[in-house]
């Protein structure tokens, strides 16, 4: 993501021939539905697609440079769904999360294993999912903040972020829920020692620890979000 | 990040051979276990390899299992499972105990006791890409540099620390390293798999090329062992070892019979410190023997400019430790 980001700042070329571009009224931008991460999308791609940089749409498409860049399908089910996706090898599990199958969910905060925005379930663990290259997610479970809620329905630990103001700026708050969930899972009611033990891997830059820890211990307490 | 290519293999036989003929090819190499700190090189370009060797598909190296010669952990088995074996804790406490600290709950759901062991060092230097020896250089910028986590024992011409919580636990348990290459499998001792760098500047380990550690044997071990692995950091959690002790003490009532004490993070390679070792054996565990522990602990050391808080450190570690031990 950075390095496509990266590129799109460098280089919008409207009139090359392999720009897939999108005139805006087609792409809905006065549309009131038309959200913010669409259009960041949208001229992301036709901005990396005339760079003739391929590497971060799908495999093949549009690709300008000679150079063959390593791939393999895999077979992995996200939140419940069977995917078989084709993958470069380079991909880190956040990127085609977020890339292929818009799970933006799943944040990237430092790219390397220390803050835990990216985490996801994989086979019901906590991992960095920043530092798991997608190849090695074949024939895994995933699980992603997405999958948490079901039909508008808020999971305990979500409802209970909500009451005790788990997020405040936010960004860290999936990662956060997702190693919450795994130690509810396994643990259905932690003390506060035991969820800041198995938290310790998620960081949050707003310095939200007391209540993050509240909202874990209540959604573990019988009764606690009744 | 760069462009790379993933191999999946499926025995460790098959993970050497494979990455002697992406070498003869001209291509680096790197083996995967959980992946975590190799994809941070990777990315940070302090390894720059083309092909990584992806373990996960191995069905060996995975099981902790007793045999005629004592316990068998494979090299694939994670630091969660090693955390939570029945097994190892309750007759390998300190290896347990190590595995536990290790950084995070992510970190040790993938990582290996074999990444662990073999880890490259976490010298800021090296991590950020400076060309000193462990990047093939010619010089430690910690020398006259910011030393402040650096080695107090064993150090020249590199003065890194070795990074492992588990390693020091291994050699003070005396494990059996077991190495698959393209040739065949051999077996190191504990004190030869760690490499001093006055040996070898470059690795940390006697690992050569295109080998690669597939698991540990813990010979049988008397019914009176007890030990510990006692982890000072600069903060609560989530980092490495200021100074780690790992103990194993042979205990007779409250006398040790014999111990075992080995240090990390204040040495380039798990460092015994065998006068106190010696000092230990035959005395009874007293709050006045474990202090004098930590004093001997220290003669040896030779701190860098800006490292000398680690030998208090140290003492008081290995105090804690060793009183930690005490019978009832």
């Amino acid at each position: 993501m950075r390095d496509k980001k990266k590129q799109g700042n460098k280089l919008v070329n409207k009139k090359d021939p392999a720009v897939k571009y999108v005139e805006p009224a087609a792409q809905g931008l006065n549309s009131k539905e038309q959200s913010r991460r669409d259009f960041l999308e949208g001229s992301g791609a036709a901005a990396v697609a005339g760079a003739g940089i391929s590497a971060f749409g799908i495999p093949g498409a549009n690709a300008q440079s000679s150079s063959a860049v390593a791939t393999t399908v895999i077979n992995v089910v996200v939140n419940g769904t069977q995917h078989s996706l084709e993958v470069e090898d380079r991909w880190t599990l956040a990127d085609m999360l977020r890339d292929q199958l818009d799970l933006t969910g799943t944040k990237i905060g430092c790219n390397r294993s220390e803050c835990g925005a990216c985490t996801v379930l994989m086979d019901e663990q906590p991992v960095y999912a920043c530092s798991q290259l997608a190849v090695w997610a074949d024939g895994a479970d995933i699980q992603t903040v997405e999958g948490l809620a079901q039909n508008g329905e808020l999971t305990p630990v979500q409802r209970a972020f909500v009451i005790n103001n788990g997020p405040q700026c936010g960004f860290c708050t999936p990662g956060q829920l997702m190693t919450a969930t795994a130690l509810l899972s396994s643990n259905p009611s932690p003390t506060a020692k035991e969820v800041k033990d198995a938290m310790v891997g998620n960081l949050c830059r707003c310095s939200n620890y007391n209540s993050i820890v509240e909202a874990i211990v209540m959604a573990g307490e019988e009764g606690g979000l009744a | 990040m760069r462009s790379l290519t993933n191999l999946n293999v499926a025995s460790f036989e098959e993970a050497a051979s494979a990455a002697q003929q992406a070498r003869q090819l001209g291509q680096s190499v790197a083996f995967s276990g959980g992946g975590t700190d190799l994809l941070q090189q990777i990315k940070d370009g302090t390894d720059n390899a083309d092909v990584v060797i992806n373990l996960r598909s191995v069905p060996d190296g995975r099981a902790i299992e007793t045999n005629g010669n004592g316990v068998s952990i494979g090299g694939l088995v994670t630091l969660t499972e090693l955390s939570e074996d029945p097994l190892v804790n309750a007759s390998m406490s300190a290896i347990a105990q190590a595995a536990v600290s290790v950084g995070t709950p992510q970190i040790r759901n993938v990582g290996t006791l074999a990444g662990n062991v073999t880890q490259r060092p976490w010298c800021w230097y090296y991590r950020n890409g400076f060309n000193c020896f462990k990047a093939g250089g010619e010089e430690c910028f910690s020398l006259d540099g910011e030393n402040g986590q650096h080695a107090i024992f064993g150090g020249g011409p590199s003065f890194i620390v070795h990074p492992s919580d588990v390693a020091p636990a291994l050699v003070a348990f005396d494990a059996i390293f077991q190495v698959t290459g393209p040739n065949g499998d051999r077996e190191v001792s504990a004190e030869d798999f760690f490499v001093l760098p006055i040996t070898d500047p470059v690795r940390e380990n006697s690992l050569r090329e295109n080998e690669l550690l597939t698991g540990v044997v813990i010979p049988n071990l008397s019914a009176n062992t007890v030990s510990t692995y006692y982890k000072v950091m600069d903060r609560e959690a989530w980092t490495h070892a200021e100074i780690g002790v790992a103990t194993v003490i042979q205990r007779d009532g409250n006398v040790a019979q014999s111990a075992k004490v080995v240090l990390t993070g204040v040495a380039p390679i798990p460092w015994r410190v065998q006068a106190v070792e010696d000092f230990l054996a035959g005395k009874q565990i007293s709050a006045a023997v474990a202090r004098e522990a930590g004093e001997i602990g220290i003669r040896d050391a030779q701190p860098l400019t800006k490292n000398a808080h680690k030998l208090p450190m140290t003492s008081a570690a290995i105090e804690t430790a060793v009183l930690s031990l005490a019978a009832g």
